[in-house]
């Protein structure tokens, strides 16, 4: 049952070939089974099959939706009612979410199942899930390596079929760079498509929910739930949500590809260049064209984002004062030692850098220098993606570096981890949709083809992966040991 | 650029936050290679150009004045560290 696409357990589901309680069982003994893993931190089981005999019930009477009955695993950064929100934070890891997220409540309207919630990086800070406060994530492809981050454990859990869809959220590459480590498929949609509310704030500007799941047929029925205007959301788009799964079968003849020559250097390293260009070949022969586009600014994109987004950051995460929820120090003695020490004790050291680096960027004095220039350079990366968006459809490139990399290997070395976010970044800066799909092996790991368009240009996105993976089957593949 | 331990120490109370002694020095090593990153940033000259704080550059959207949310004041406050009588308790600030 764990090897089936959504439609086919949607069909299963209502043909009566198994029940939601079934499936969800299912999936909750596979759980078990690869506890190892370290994928969720908390399992919803009581959750899971109290949702599964209702969305059963749901499906006999003929109401039911897409994903009724289909087991879902949230990333732990979405507030789930009555159940623990921890964001990967020691600092959280009492809070009870006393509300749901939006998106929690579209799955749960359309009836689906919780199986858990997933590990990432600590408030989403990481390209590794190692800053997690509940520990590493391994990689189900080689259990030695990271599964990329910050939503680790939603890649690692859909590529070990440990749940038949996730969710994700994205800020400077945390559903694309896992997707591609992972071997899945991962959109990043346009900012303000999908809500926020109730969605932990990093840094506001550029967070952004999105879908996690095996093929773009599954993304597109995931997004279909997730997307659309929510009034709790000041920053949510007040635009009508097209049918995502219509168009995946358009042909792509006449699509024009750009291949930034910013992203195809020297600095590419040469099996992530060969596997690119091999899916680039597969494009051409679906009748695409391509050519190469130039975005001059995209180099300084990594000092761009490690200013805003530490900015944001520190202001965002200034609500964790050990007053109202989570952690609060043992016998504080006034209420500064209470402010600090509670926030010392309570977050990690990666999220203690940004803050640092945050707080420092926007004091006196530095704010023109560091978060108005970085702010500036923003506008010229956006404006980049904007022109080259003119010439071609849709910018084509490789979502990390390299594959995955060791659990431990970049750990020690901020700047080294944040330069393993080079092709993504940027997509936040400008706030397009991006997504990535499985392209290839190299030594076994998986690797990502990048496909960036233009804003509220999902359902083309999708079509142009849908296309893909119609004429090969990397997104099929699943590792050893979980099959 | 380079930071002190002393930067460093200004910053953390800054925003609060308590780090221990012993992590200052690599603190300041980390957030020193980090401002040399965004030194970068200083070669391109950005003069004429507007800063972009948002990428929709929206602005807020109003909405009608009226109670939309239901009052949950006791489910919120019940994951508080410690209450008393409806209120949030914390260390005493007068004497």
């Amino acid at each position: 049952m764990h090897t089936k696409s959504l439609t086919e357990l949607a069909h299963g589901l209502r043909s009566g070939e198994f029940s939601s309680v079934e499936l969800t069982q299912h999936f909750l003994k596979r759980i078990k089974q690869h506890q190892d893993l370290n994928a969720y931190i908390t399992v919803t089981e009581e959750t899971a099959l109290q949702n599964a005999i209702v969305a059963d019930a749901r499906i006999a009477n003929g109401q039911s939706t897409a994903l009724t009955g289909i087991p879902i695993a949230q990333k732990d950064i979405f507030c789930t009612l009555d159940i623990k929100t921890s964001c990967g934070s020691k600092i959280l890891d009492n809070f009870i979410a006393p509300y749901n997220a939006t998106v929690v409540e579209k799955f749960n309207l359309a009836g689906a199942v919780l199986l858990g919630k997933l590990n990432m990086d600590e408030f989403a800070m990481g390209s590794s899930n190692e800053t997690s406060y509940y520990g590493a994530v391994k990689n189900p492809w080689n259990i030695n390596t990271v599964p990329g981050g910050s939503s680790g454990g939603s890649g690692a859990a859909v590529a070990a079929r440990l749940a038949a869809c996730a969710t994700g959220t994205d800020t400077g590459g945390s559903i694309r760079q896992p997707a591609a480590h992972c071997g899945i498929t991962g959109l990043k949609p346009t900012y303000g498509r999908v809500s926020r509310y109730g969605m932990i704030a990093y840094a506001s500007s550029l967070d952004q929910g999105g879908p996690m799941a095996r093929s773009a047929e599954d993304v597109a029925i995931l997004l279909q739930t997730m997307a659309g205007f929510d009034p709790k959301d000041s920053t949510s788009v007040d635009l009508s949500v097209p049918d995502y799964s219509a168009g995946l079968n358009n042909p792509l003849a006449g699509l024009k590809i750009g291949l930034p020559k910013e992203f195809f250097s020297n600095d590419l390293n040469s099996d992530m260049a060969a596997t690119l260009e091999t899916a680039i070949n597969e494009y051409r022969k679906l009748g695409a064209e391509v050519k190469e586009v130039s975005m001059p600014n995209l180099r300084l994109a990594i000092p761009a984002y490690y200013v805003i987004a530490p900015a944001e950051c520190s202001a965002n995460l200034s609500r964790f004062d050990g007053v109202r929820f989570g952690y609060r120090c043992e016998n504080p003695v006034d209420l500064t030692d209470l402010y600090t020490r509670s926030r010392g004790e309570g977050f990690g050291k990666e999220v203690k850098r940004r803050i640092l680096m945050g707080t420092y960027a926007l004091s006196t004095g530095y704010y023109d220098a560091y978060y108005v220039k970085a702010q500036k350079i923003r506008r010229l990366i956006s404006d980049d993606f904007k022109m080259a968006l003119t010439e071609v459809d849709v910018i084509m490139g490789p979502v990390t570096p390299t594959p995955a990399f060791g659990i431990g290997e970049k750990i020690a070395d901020p700047i080294e981890m944040y330069l393993s976010d080079i092709y993504t970044i940027a997509i936040n800066l400008a706030g397009l949709p991006a997504l990535s799909i499985p392209a290839g092996f190299i030594n076994g790991l998986p690797v990502g083809l990048q496909i960036i368009g233009n804003y509220f240009s999902e359902d083309r996105l999708l079509n142009i992966a849908h296309q893909y993976q119609q004429v090969t089957d990397w997104h099929q593949h699943t590792p050893k040991g979980f099959e | 650029m380079s930071l002190t331990a002393n930067d460093v120490t200004q910053i953390a109370h800054l925003a609060r936050l308590g780090i221990d002694k012993q992590d200052i020095d690599s603190y300041a090593k980390d957030l020193s290679g980090i401002l040399d990153l965004m030194t970068q940033m200083s070669e391109l000259n950005t003069d004429h150009v507007d800063p972009m704080a948002h990428p929709m550059d929206q602005v807020q959207r109003l909405r009608v004045d009226t109670i939309s949310e239901p009052n949950n004041r006791e489910k919120f406050m019940s994951i508080a560290p410690q209450t008393e009588a409806g209120l949030y308790l914390v260390p005493k600030v007068i004497e």
